[in-house]
């Protein structure tokens, strides 16, 4: 890994999280009935042979659009879906072979911020009782110090502790998402996945949870995933990211290097078509053609050759695997020398 | 250029039992005819019901109690019920965020599209079906031979977009009004989208309403850009000068709050302190000052005016001379 100006990234060291070969399969439309008269269910491969490692402190975007199972891997990570195959390595231990006591210790170290934080709050519970659950549940505090440790994380996240004692929907949106952040939080975790932490949130609010996220981050010395659609906040957050594609990891590499330098066609063709913030630079490019093909009983090819124009016949047929092109950059595609 | 559409004053109040909500308040702007306008804000600023209001299509708990909307030299808010039929979908139509909710899920694709121009054409069931397969093949949707006997599940959304816009653009209108058209879309495919209605709009030479929260989508596509911020237009200029030289600290704010391609160590983003004002309860003056670093005693003027700063640049703030990005 080249050296970058990150504060408290340790790409020297072993990564802190290692995903290796990791599936995830949904089984849709199976019957009795089709089965009995012999018709195969349908599969969707939401997840597909994903490999990534995760650096102490560091921040890796995952970025994708909408079904391309960037929100699966993450619950996949978390085992909130239990993959079908591969593994998640917390500093060399296998999570997916945890059982008991042992998987609510992993719990407390990871910890998830989800998209919706309309849906994500329990409606009949108080904010005190959503922030100080996890806190009771894994010991961390008594009864009776709940209230303190629940107002000390509710200053962190930049709330009045005076609110405590309302309900979600008492809270605007941005209050919220930083509840979901305090609730995260009130565990003292190692890693964070954050699932599109401010794509529900109004536009003048966004910035503000996405500097409370990054300052935390490196107060508290925490490693993220970062999960995203939008290219732009993922370039401004992470220090490496990863493009995801119907269920696979098509590129991977530092953020500068897959703004500057894209080698995998997908790539190129996503931040050709994000719209650029300066009306000067309009652009004249043809945009990328079609749609992604459905993820339903997928072939064995490149799951880009539909719409990539470079395509030649052996990406129909056998799939590129990731592979480093040059130090810490990463391509599943043949073309790439 | 020639003004198509005129809105003066417009007021668009909802009577609800928590006070009266101006939803829209004091707005007017103009479009000229081969303009494509930007209408910019957060959910609630008032924008979608500016659009609704302009096409009368507002819901009954809302009322349009104030302003003019003049299209071509007549006022549309005068105008008797019947007489509105051969103004929405002929002169004006409108594209909606959600492709998902907008097409009727039990009637095929090209009925949907048949009915319009049924409705408003005089020709032959025969002739529309011909011309609905045009229009689609027009908004680059393929095989339109096939797709029109398919149902709306059977598309994806951004093919229901498509279908939209084929409708919409069906009796050639001259101001399409797009409300967030392509919110609900991936990056790739909104890029699509904005290509081909801008394709369209240089064919056709119909001027375009489009509503979004994106800088981004404005930047790329707009010639002129209103800034609305709870219920009122607080900054109009053309889109260069917006972002370059924004007069007003909302737009100046969205603009610093957004990541122009920095990253967390250079161009930190600013956000806007505070959160949208509530509706039903405004503060006399400037809805926008709790948040404003450049707020003083002057903002609490009631009503203050857009006031010209340069041609073609308007702006609601006392102290716009003194803001600069």
């Amino acid at each position: 890994m080249n050296t970058q100006i990150t504060k408290g990234v340790s790409y020297e060291s072993e990564p802190i999280l290692q995903v290796r070969g990791l599936c995830k399969t949904f089984v849709l439309r199976k019957s009795l009935i089709r089965q009995m008269v012999g018709i195969r269910p349908d599969y969707l491969r939401a997840v597909h042979n994903v490999n990534m490692d995760i650096y102490s402190g560091e921040c890796l975007g995952l970025v994708g659009e909408s079904g391309c199972g960037k929100t699966t891997l993450g619950r996949c990570i978390l085992r909130l879906y239990e993959p079908d195959a591969g593994q998640v390595l917390y500093k060399g231990k296998d999570f997916l072979k945890m059982k008991g006591d042992e998987i609510l210790q992993m719990r407390r170290i990871m910890q998830v911020v989800f998209q919706d934080p309309y849906s994500s709050l329990n409606p009949r519970q108080i904010t005190q009782d959503i922030i100080g659950e996890p806190s009771l549940v894994h010991k961390i505090s008594t009864k009776k110090e709940i209230i303190d440790r629940v107002a000390d994380l509710l200053s962190l996240v930049g709330l009045n502790p005076e609110i405590m004692v309302r309900y979600p929907h008492e809270l605007s949106g941005g209050q919220r998402q930083r509840v979901g952040l305090a609730r995260a939080l009130s565990v003292n975790p190692k890693l964070i996945i954050a699932d599109e932490p401010v794509s529900a949130l109004d536009v003048s609010i966004q910035a503000q949870v996405i500097n409370l996220l990054l300052d935390l981050q490196e107060k508290l010395n925490l490693t993220m995933l970062f999960i995203t659609h939008d290219l732009r906040l993922v370039k401004y957050v992470s220090h490496r990211i990863a493009v995801m594609y119907l269920g696979n990891i098509v590129e991977m590499a530092t953020s500068d290097e897959i703004f500057s330098d894209p080698l995998h066609p997908y790539t190129r063709a996503l931040l050709n078509a994000a719209p650029n913030i300066n009306p000067r630079l309009r652009k004249t490019t043809e945009p990328i053609k079609g749609e992604p093909q459905s993820p339903i009983n997928m072939g064995n090819g490149c799951p880009f050759y539909t719409r990539c124009e470079l395509s030649t016949s052996i990406c129909a047929e056998q799939e590129p695997q990731l592979r480093e092109v040059r130090p810490g950059h990463f391509v599943a595609c043949y073309l790439v020398q | 250029m020639d003004n198509l559409l005129r809105v003066e004053n417009l007021e668009t109040h909802f009577f609800t039992y928590g006070g009266i909500v101006k939803a829209v308040d004091n707005v007017s702007f103009e479009l000229s005819e081969g303009e494509v306008l930007g209408l910019v804000g957060e959910s609630g600023s008032g924008k979608s019901m500016t659009c609704l209001s302009i096409l009368r299509l507002i819901p009954d708990s809302a009322k349009i109690v104030g302003g003019k909307i003049i299209y071509h030299n007549e006022d549309i808010l005068s105008w008797p019920k019947n007489k509105l039929i051969h103004y929405r979908g002929e002169q004006v139509a409108m594209i909606l965020q959600e492709p998902m909710t907008a097409l009727n899920p039990v009637v095929t694709i090209g009925h949907q599209i048949e009915e319009t121009l049924l409705q408003h054409e005089n020709i032959s069931k025969k002739e529309a079906n011909n011309k609905a397969i045009d229009l689609m093949r027009m908004v680059g949707i393929p095989v339109p031979e096939r797709r029109i006997k398919e149902y709306p599940h059977q598309f994806s959304g951004g093919m229901r977009q498509r279908v939209m816009i084929a409708i919409a653009l069906s009796c050639r209108p001259k101001i399409l009004l797009a409300d967030e058209p392509t919110t609900a879309l991936d990056v790739t495919i909104q890029d699509q989208i904005i290509r081909l209605v801008r394709d369209l709009q240089k064919e056709i030479g119909m001027s375009v309403v489009w509503v979004t929260h994106d800088l981004g989508v404005v930047a790329q596509l707009c010639d002129r850009v209103a800034v609305m911020y709870a219920g009122r237009i607080v900054e109009m200029a053309k889109v260069i000068e917006l972002y370059e030289n924004s007069r007003h600290p909302y737009t100046l704010g969205l603009l610093e709050s957004v990541p122009a391609g920095g990253n967390r160590y250079k161009n930190k983003l600013i956000p806007i302190p505070g959160t949208p004002p509530n509706l039903a309860n405004l503060p006399q003056g400037c809805a926008f000052k709790p948040r404003c670093r450049f707020a003083t005693d002057e903002c609490d003027n009631p009503r203050i005016p857009l006031v010209k700063v340069s041609p073609d640049h308007y702006t609601a703030c006392v102290r716009y001379e003194e803001i600069w990005k």
